[in-house]
């Protein structure tokens, strides 16, 4: 809402001085919220002159120039050329004069020009920012103006207003006006409002005569589409006149453009009051108005000569040819006042349901100053008030006559009053406001408080629908009196547990893994469809992914089964700004839907009490699982090149080895097999398990598709259910004696079949020498002379202890041997000699 | 063979030739060479001290003492000589083995968190320091957990498809969650009371992605709800955390706003007192006390209990506590950026 100071100044005493930032800051007090200053950007002198004589001289570029000599004021005329042709001798114009800036910023000078030294500019309306006129000069004679030769122009034309801008918050319909944001500045400053409803008690407001029906067949929730229906005739009006200086300007800094005599009026009461209104022709219009809900199929032309289509849920306004405006959103062409005549008027202003007007106006992609004002609500009793106010500058400006013809609809419900116990304001606030303050507030919000044994009754002003429960009352009170009142002091909560297990080890994973070298990501869960179908789920294979209805990018609509594709797009991106060297990883969730699983809800329940719990059971499953995943991509080399150093390139051993990590971090006992996806490599994948269940999975990007993706032909990628982890992880650790007698090692080298994997023989030996083995670990993998085409010989290197007693050589040659026995029958292992 | 026989002159010179031979030795093994050939078994003081028997009784006192002696003064000086050699060898080797610490080769790289983790991180870590709780919840949610428990209702302007995201198709009323709200919901529907706890996590609005928006963002927000809290103690708990990050000189400044599940509503702003360009107001987030209408929804009786919510953006805190100018760089993983936090933000 931008707020001209000059109107503002009408219905509260401001500081001579007035400045944008004293009433911003009056006005965020009371909680509306800082926005902008607008103003008409120009300095003088800019002055009122008079056409004296001028002689067209055509110009040998087709064009023909006027050279004029202007009276100034200044005894001497000035001469000046000026392009327009559309004045006579004796015009009363705006001449700006060398050294005056305009806006845009247009510094004036006398400059040379067509053979002439032009001294100063005669300004179009658009030149002074008055509105887009630039069809030629400002004739003041075109405003009904005739001043003194020489006079200030800028405060002639109103041009020296400025206007601050507030956001307006929903709850605060009424503050879209003059009339609202004068009550706020008042409750703020203390200056003494005058309600603009005041201005218009003389002139006569009841009209009888006019035929109007509310015939509303189907109200939406409930609430009857309009209310108030107040309307009245005006006689001859003329609608050709001339907007004065004064609205224009001040329409033009509140942000609206200046159409003709008659719409200014309407949208200049609407600003004022906050009520918006209309003018029909009353000539044009068939009969009686209805106010009913349109018809399938029905259609209108509205005021910008667009045909709609209209919905049933749509309010109309209709007389007997048919529709003839969308309630609240915007009027029909049919009736539309001509500009150029003298008419008939019938001047409305109604009141409308705000949910209807919103729809209509989001239907129909109409949000309009109208609709703007009646979604947030509107004063039920301002429509009196502005209709007689439109008919007040009808009668002053346009030379009409106010008739009796008219109407008074008033159904509008009276505010309910609300019950507000002594000692909850303070109870809310924490504020030990006086009876006085609460009394206060509350009057000066324009409230009617009356005292009960418990505390107060309080009535609304009927412009704050918002105001229903004791709550909407303290806030006004403590916004009132002031925020600022409000001390500090720090709640005692319960004693609490920390974070949860899960919260502290994914907190952990992540943590440990940039120690390690790798870098987090947080990337969109935005993906295409393509990179869901390729990587699938992690644990699951391809999915049918969730997608988006409304996408910013079409291309982008499936929601992440894995983390794996924003990896992708992350590692591309730094790729191309030169970065080669890649170790990411994200802790994110992935959305996985249950095949077969069908997720949403059917209508919601209100939300005014607790659902029963088998609804909120069904609301609870209404959405897919979304486990956090833990994923991770390297790429280029593990170690750079260095003295000394050679360069270690990243490949599968650090995708594994992240999820070693990530599994001794948790403490879940994760097992690799060897594994398969579709977007990896089919002999560099391992599949990662606990138990029997697949929990992931660690290998190489297929070398096609990294390639395909841009980027280089190895990268190794890695992703968990960190979720299963956590959950398979042991939640406490039962410890075991450590044993102090020396150990024995043995050394064993095997012969098997070269496709058997040395992590199975290993798990084998492990069983097989039983609990005296303490560690084994393979030492070597040896393929060549001395072992048979097809076989390996794995050595490992075994540790073995007892708990209670030195171990001699032969009981740790009779474990292994034991091992070796198992390896035997399992793998057919043969001893290498 | 020198004379076996012990005469004060045979042992000096057998003691001699040992010494010479000891203190002409530079090295380690140069030495082992000389107490091998004039302290071993085949020196000549080791035979004058193995024919110490055959020398006659009256005199084999006297030709011991002077054969000990002898010993001895070898023995000192090879003891005294592998000391000397051993520390020059050491040193030595450890002047072979230097190198230039500015340029030695290393197998670690540097990682980092990404500064929003670490920074909601902290923030959740100072509520915990009171005894909160952190809540999670779905980012893909259920209309009724994010708008109509909330007390927006299905006019709301902010449920539309320009603001929101919803799940396809519209009418399973999916959405991805618009702020970390619905996990307050789900707070006071599953725990006990009183409740206090904060949300940590990740929201969706349908913003294009620009300097100062980003559709994905971060949002802790919190709630508490218990008998007689008011708002005096929602402005100490957010002055307790604007002064935990921001130094003690913070403070919180609450301005009317409106918010539809918080009756009274206010607009949050910090005084940030060691803000680079000089202390200042900064917008921060909205608060308020909580709307009986969402407590009425989660079943809680708002004639006994009642409590205050507040919220922010982790981005926007990041962007005026770190002084950074651009939203994007938060969000396009580029890990230059992230690697000038490493684990501290």
């Amino acid at each position: 809402m931008r707020i001209p100071i000059s109107w503002l100044g009408e219905f509260v005493d401001l500081p001579e001085d007035v400045t944008h930032e004293h009433v911003h800051a009056a006005l965020v007090k009371v909680g509306l919220e800082e926005e902008d200053v607008h103003g008409f950007e120009l300095s003088g002198p800019v002055v009122v002159g008079k056409v004296l004589e001028f002689t067209p001289e055509p110009q040998a570029n087709g064009k023909t120039i006027n050279w004029c000599q202007v009276d100034v004021g200044e005894g001497e005329p000035r001469g000046i050329v000026c392009g327009a042709h559309n004045f006579v001798v004796g015009d009363k114009v705006v001449v700006s004069l060398p050294g005056a800036v305009l806006p845009g910023p247009f510094p004036i000078s006398a400059r040379k020009t067509y053979g002439h030294v032009s001294d100063g500019m005669i300004a179009s309306a658009r030149e002074l920012g008055l509105g887009d006129e630039h069809d030629g000069i400002l004739r003041l004679a075109s405003l009904g103006l005739d001043p003194e030769v020489g006079t200030d122009a800028i405060a002639l034309l109103g041009l020296d207003d400025f206007a601050v801008e507030v956001n307006v918050t929903p709850d605060r319909g009424y503050a879209f006006s003059i009339r609202g944001i004068a009550r706020e500045y008042a409750n703020s400053t203390g200056a003494t409002f005058r309600d603009p409803v005041s201005v218009v008690e003389s002139v006569e407001t009841a009209a009888t005569g006019f035929p109007v029906t509310i015939a509303d067949d189907a109200p939406i929730r409930g609430r009857v589409g309009a209310t108030v229906f107040m309307s009245r005739a005006v006689r001859g009006v003329d609608a050709s006149r001339p907007t004065p200086p004064w609205m224009v300007s001040r329409l033009a800094l509140a942000g609206i453009r200046s159409v003709s005599l008659v719409v200014d009026i309407t949208n200049y009461v609407m600003l004022e009051t906050g009520q918006p209104t209309h003018a029909y022709d009353l000539d044009r219009l068939t009969g009686g108005i209805t106010v009913r809900r349109a018809k399938a199929g029905e259609t209108i032309t509205t005021l910008d000569d667009k045909q709609r289509t209209l919905d049933p849920e749509d309010l109309l306004i209709t007389d007997e040819s048919g529709p003839i405006g969308i309630a609240g959103v915007m009027g029909g062409a049919s009736t539309e006042i001509d500009a150029a005549t003298s008419t008939n008027v019938l001047v409305e202003a109604a009141n409308f349901d705000p949910v209807t007007i919103a729809r209509s106006a989001r239907r129909h992609k109409l949000p309009s100053e109208a609709s703007r004002r009646f979604e947030r609500g509107v004063d039920p009793k301002a429509a009196a008030p502005a209709v007689a106010r439109v008919v007040q500058l009808l009668v002053e400006l346009a030379g009409g006559t106010a008739d009796d013809l008219g109407s008074t609809i008033d159904e509008s419900s009276a505010p309910t009053p609300i019950d507000l116990p002594e000692g909850y304001v303070e109870g809310l606030i924490g504020v030990d406001f006086s009876a006085d303050e609460i009394t206060s507030s509350l009057s000066a919000i324009g409230a009617a408080v009356e005292a009960t044994d418990t505390g107060w009754r309080v009535t609304p002003p009927t412009w704050r629908p918002d105001l229903t429960f004791p709550a909407t009352l303290a806030e006004e009170v403590a916004r009132i009196v002031g925020y600022d009142r409000i001390p500090s002091e720090l709640p005692t909560a319960p004693p609490g547990r920390g974070l949860s297990r899960e919260q502290r080890l994914r907190r952990s994973v992540a943590s440990s893994l940039a120690s390690a070298g790798l870098t987090e990501v947080l990337a969109y869960p935005f993906i295409a469809q393509g990179s869901n179908d390729l990587f699938g789920s992690a644990v699951a294979g391809p999915v049918a992914a969730m997608t988006v209805a409304n996408p910013l990018d079409p291309d982008a609509a499936s929601l992440r089964t894995s983390l794996l594709p924003g990896l992708v797009a992350v590692a591309h991106r730094n790729l191309s700004r030169g970065l080669t060297d890649l170790a990411l990883f994200e802790v994110g969730t992935v959305f996985l839907p249950q095949p077969g699983a069908k997720y949403g809800s059917g209508p919601l329940p209100a939300g005014d009490a607790r659902p029963s719990d088998e609804v909120l059971g069904a609301l609870r499953a209404s959405i897919p699982p979304q486990p956090w995943h833990v994923g991770a991509l390297f790429l280029g080399d593990a170690v750079a090149k260095q003295p000394g150093q050679p360069a270690v390139a990243t490949g599968l051993a650090d995708a594994l080895a992240a999820a070693h990590h990530i599994a001794e971090l948790v403490a879940a006992p994760l097992t690799v097999v060897t594994g398969h996806h579709q977007a990896m490599h089919p002999g560099r994948t391992a599949e990662l398990r606990i138990g029997e269940r697949s929990v992931g999975f660690a290998g190489e990007l297929l070398p096609s598709l990294a390639v395909e993706l841009d980027l280089p032909r190895v990268v190794a990628a890695l992703e968990l259910d960190l979720d299963a982890l956590i959950e398979a992880g042991a939640t406490q650790i039962s410890a075991t004696p450590i044993s102090s007698f020396p150990a024995a090692t043995q050394d064993v080298s095997l012969v098997v079949a070269a496709d058997v994997p040395a992590g199975d023989m290993l798990a084998l030996l492990r069983e097989g020498a039983g609990e005296l083995l303490e560690h084994a670990v393979l030492t070597d993998d040896y393929r060549g002379s001395g072992v048979a085409e097809g076989t390996k010989s794995l050595t490992y290197a075994l540790r073995f202890r007892a708990p209670d007693r030195t171990l001699t050589q032969a009981e740790a040659t009779e474990a292994k041997t034991a091992a070796v026995a198992l390896a035997a029958t399992t793998f057919g292992a043969t001893l290498r000699e | 063979m020198p004379d076996p026989t012990i005469t004060d002159s045979s042992v000096d010179a057998a003691r001699d030739d040992a010494l010479a031979a000891i203190a002409a030795s530079t090295t380690l093994t140069e030495l082992r060479a000389a107490r091998t050939a004039h302290a071993g078994e085949a020196s000549a003081l080791a035979q004058f001290n193995a024919s110490l028997k055959t020398v006659a009784p009256d005199q084999r006192a006297a030709a011991g003492k002077l054969v000990g002696q002898a010993r001895a003064r070898v023995a000192e000086a090879l003891s005294s000589r592998e000391a000397e050699l051993a520390v020059a060898e050491e040193t030595a080797r450890l002047a072979s083995e230097a190198v230039d610490v500015t340029a030695v080769a290393t197998r670690w790289r540097s990682g980092a968190r990404h500064p929003l983790s670490l920074l909601m991180e902290q923030m959740a870590d100072i509520f915990i320091g009171m005894g909160w709780e952190v809540a999670e919840g779905p980012e893909l949610e259920n209309e009724w957990f994010n708008f109509d428990a909330l007390n927006m209702d299905e006019d709301h302007p902010a449920r539309g498809t320009q603001d929101t995201f919803f799940i396809d198709p519209i009418e399973s009323h999916l959405l991805l969650r618009t702020q970390t709200s619905p996990v307050q919901v789900r707070s006071l529907l599953d725990r006990p009371l009183p409740v206090y706890v904060v949300s940590p996590g990740k929201v969706f609005r349908k913003d294009e992605l620009d300097a100062t928006h980003t559709p994905v963002f971060h949002q802790l927000e919190g709630i508490a709800i218990d008998k007689g809290l008011t708002m005096a103690h929602l402005r100490g708990t957010l002055e307790h955390l604007a002064r935990a990050m921001f130094g003690d000189g913070a403070e919180i400044r609450l301005r009317p706003n409106y918010f539809p599940f918080t009756e009274p509503s206010a607009e949050m702003d910090v005084w940030q007192p060691n803000a680079k360009g000089g202390a200042r107001w900064v917008e921060w987030g909205g608060c308020g006390m909580v709307n009986p209408n969402v407590l009425r929804a989660a079943g809680i009786d708002p004639e006994v209990y009642q409590g205050f919510a507040f919220g922010m953006g982790i981005e926007r805190t990041l962007q005026f506590r770190n002084e950074m100018n651009d939203m994007r760089d938060m969000v396009e993983g580029d890990v230059r950026f992230s690697q000038q936090f490493g684990m501290v933000v």
